[in-house]
């Protein structure tokens, strides 16, 4: 037999042992934490809103996102929100929170080797792409804007 | 020929391992000399925490062994951090002649063989080798920062935090290395970094099956055969490839991954890294050929030898095993070593070679 056809039985016989994760209560479990960590977001919005009725509705909405990135923030430095993560999957990496743990906490592990070739060079491993696509869409959709 | 036999004596005189604070809660529990209490044994880096083990396991072997550092001709070892720093660190602290050796998780397979080799040749008198890992320093080199809350795949393992290292001696003692083999860098074209056990199942078998011809024996004849981290998977994937070559790995197989944590214990697969076998070989499985529990055992370490630069590039994972052949000896040699044990122990305990 020869090596790729062996190759690509094995890798077919390999697949069919692999457990599969099940969908149901994966997706229960974001849906959960995805809604509740929202919650939590529209429980600050509310609380700035009532605080401070001078604020505009965009300003309250930059206060609120403020104090759910830092939570977050506080929760990576303590060890906690990575096994919020490992529990609920998308539902924490879909809110801005898991933007701000995929910053914060490469920040926190290379800070052994430094804080420019540590930090400032390691902080982004993570959200890089997220950044880089932020950056080349709204290129896009601007290019496009400017023709209609 | 892939297998060598030893026709000289090489013997294991003694051996040490040391855990982090979870392998140290799994079945074998009772079995590994020390446990850490705390994953970073007071060092402030994990890099430098698996270093301070290291030296701490090797120490605590030659300790062990009634020995000096001086009487110690060669540190064989290697371990999985880039350049093998925490081996060769760890030979600059002890001030030890070191052959630095790299075959991933198949490490100690690789330097207990070596070593047996120089002792059975009469090159030295006695050496040591082992390996040893830290899941924390392992993480971020190979995956994510550990803070990240990122959910891990059902195939993936767990690196274990821990290590093991053997005396190798010519002096007569209750277990012998009898043969060795070499095995060769097989590939089936998994490329999935987070199924290793399926990338190196081949590899197991190709050697397992390599050494089981040359030494003309079955897997009968051991009373275990363990192979190093496959995982439960990968431990699955491997009796099938045996049956598939009209072999059968009964119930006297077992892999040190599955072997070192309960399956409560959110590992998924099981155990996986250089240390995996290395402490389970040095703690449960010495200590079983040291009482003449096990008669002849064959360890099987395993070893994925890609990078994360060549995984990133899409190439495949080559996969690699080695396998070591040892013997319980006890009845033609009349030492209580038990006893001898235990009276080290408590001396070591007390005595400088394993302090937080």
């Amino acid at each position: 037999m020869d090596k790729e056809k062996r190759n690509t039985n094995y890798n077919v016989y390999v697949e069919s042992k692999i457990p599969k994760t099940k969908a149901w209560p994966s997706l229960f479990k974001a849906f959960f934490l995805g809604g509740l960590i929202c919650a939590i977001g529209q429980g600050f919005f509310d609380l700035y809103s009532y605080l401070f009725p001078n604020l505009a509705e965009s300003e309250v909405t930059t206060c609120m996102l403020m104090s759910i990135i830092f939570l977050t923030c506080l929760l990576t430095g303590i060890g906690i929100y990575d096994v919020i993560g490992a529990w609920g999957g998308a539902g924490s990496v879909i809110p801005i929170t898991g933007f701000s743990n995929s910053i914060s906490s490469p920040a926190i592990e290379f800070k052994k080797e430094g804080i420019i070739y540590g930090i400032c060079v390691k902080m982004f491993t993570i959200a890089g792409p997220v950044i880089v696509c932020g950056v080349v869409g709204s290129i896009i959709c601007g290019v496009i804007g400017l023709f209609i | 020929m892939q297998t060598i036999v030893l026709k000289n004596g090489a013997y294991i005189r003694a051996g040490y391992s040391i855990v982090g604070p979870l392998e140290g809660k799994g079945p074998l529990k009772d079995y590994f000399d020390y446990i850490l209490k705390d994953d970073t044994f007071k060092e402030k880096t994990f890099e430098k925490s698996e270093r301070k083990m290291f030296k701490n396991i090797l120490t605590g072997a030659i300790e062990k062994a009634g020995l000096n550092i001086d009487d110690v001709e060669f540190f064989f070892g290697g371990d999985l951090l880039n350049q093998i720093v925490s081996s060769s660190y760890t030979a600059r602290e002890l001030g030890l002649p070191f052959v630095g050796l790299y075959s991933a998780c198949a490490t100690m397979a690789e330097s207990l063989a070596l070593a047996s080799i120089f002792i059975s040749n009469g090159l030295a008198k006695n050496v040591v080798a082992g390996t040893c890992t830290h899941f924390s320093s392992a993480e971020r080199q190979y995956r994510f920062p550990l803070e990240l809350g990122n959910q891990r795949p059902p195939t993936s393992q767990w690196t274990i935090t821990g290590g093991g290292a053997s005396i190798v001696s010519n002096v007569k003692s209750n277990v012998k290395v009898v043969a060795v083999t070499f095995g060769k860098v097989v590939d089936y074209g998994i490329n999935d970094v987070n199924n290793m056990g399926a990338a190196m199942a081949p590899a197991a078998c190709d050697t397992i099956m390599t050494h089981l011809q040359n030494v003309k024996r079955s897997p009968r004849d051991y009373d275990f055969i363990a192979t190093g981290d496959l995982g439960k998977l990968g431990s699955e994937i491997l009796i099938d490839l045996m049956e598939y070559n009209k072999m059968t790995l009964g119930k006297n197989y077992s892999d040190c991954g599955c072997m070192m944590y309960d399956k409560t214990e959110r590992v998924f697969m099981g155990g996986s890294g250089a240390g995996c076998s290395a402490s389970i070989f040095n703690s449960y499985l010495l200590k079983k050929l040291q009482s003449g529990e096990f008669k002849r055992v064959l360890l099987v370490s395993t070893g994925a030898l890609m990078s994360t630069t060549t995984s990133q590039q899409g190439d495949t994972i080559p996969g690699i095993a080695h396998a070591v052949e040892l013997e319980y000896v006890g009845d033609d040699v009349k030492i209580d070593n038990k006893k001898k044990w235990d009276s080290v122990k408590v001396k070591q305990l007390a005595k400088a070679g394993v302090k937080e």
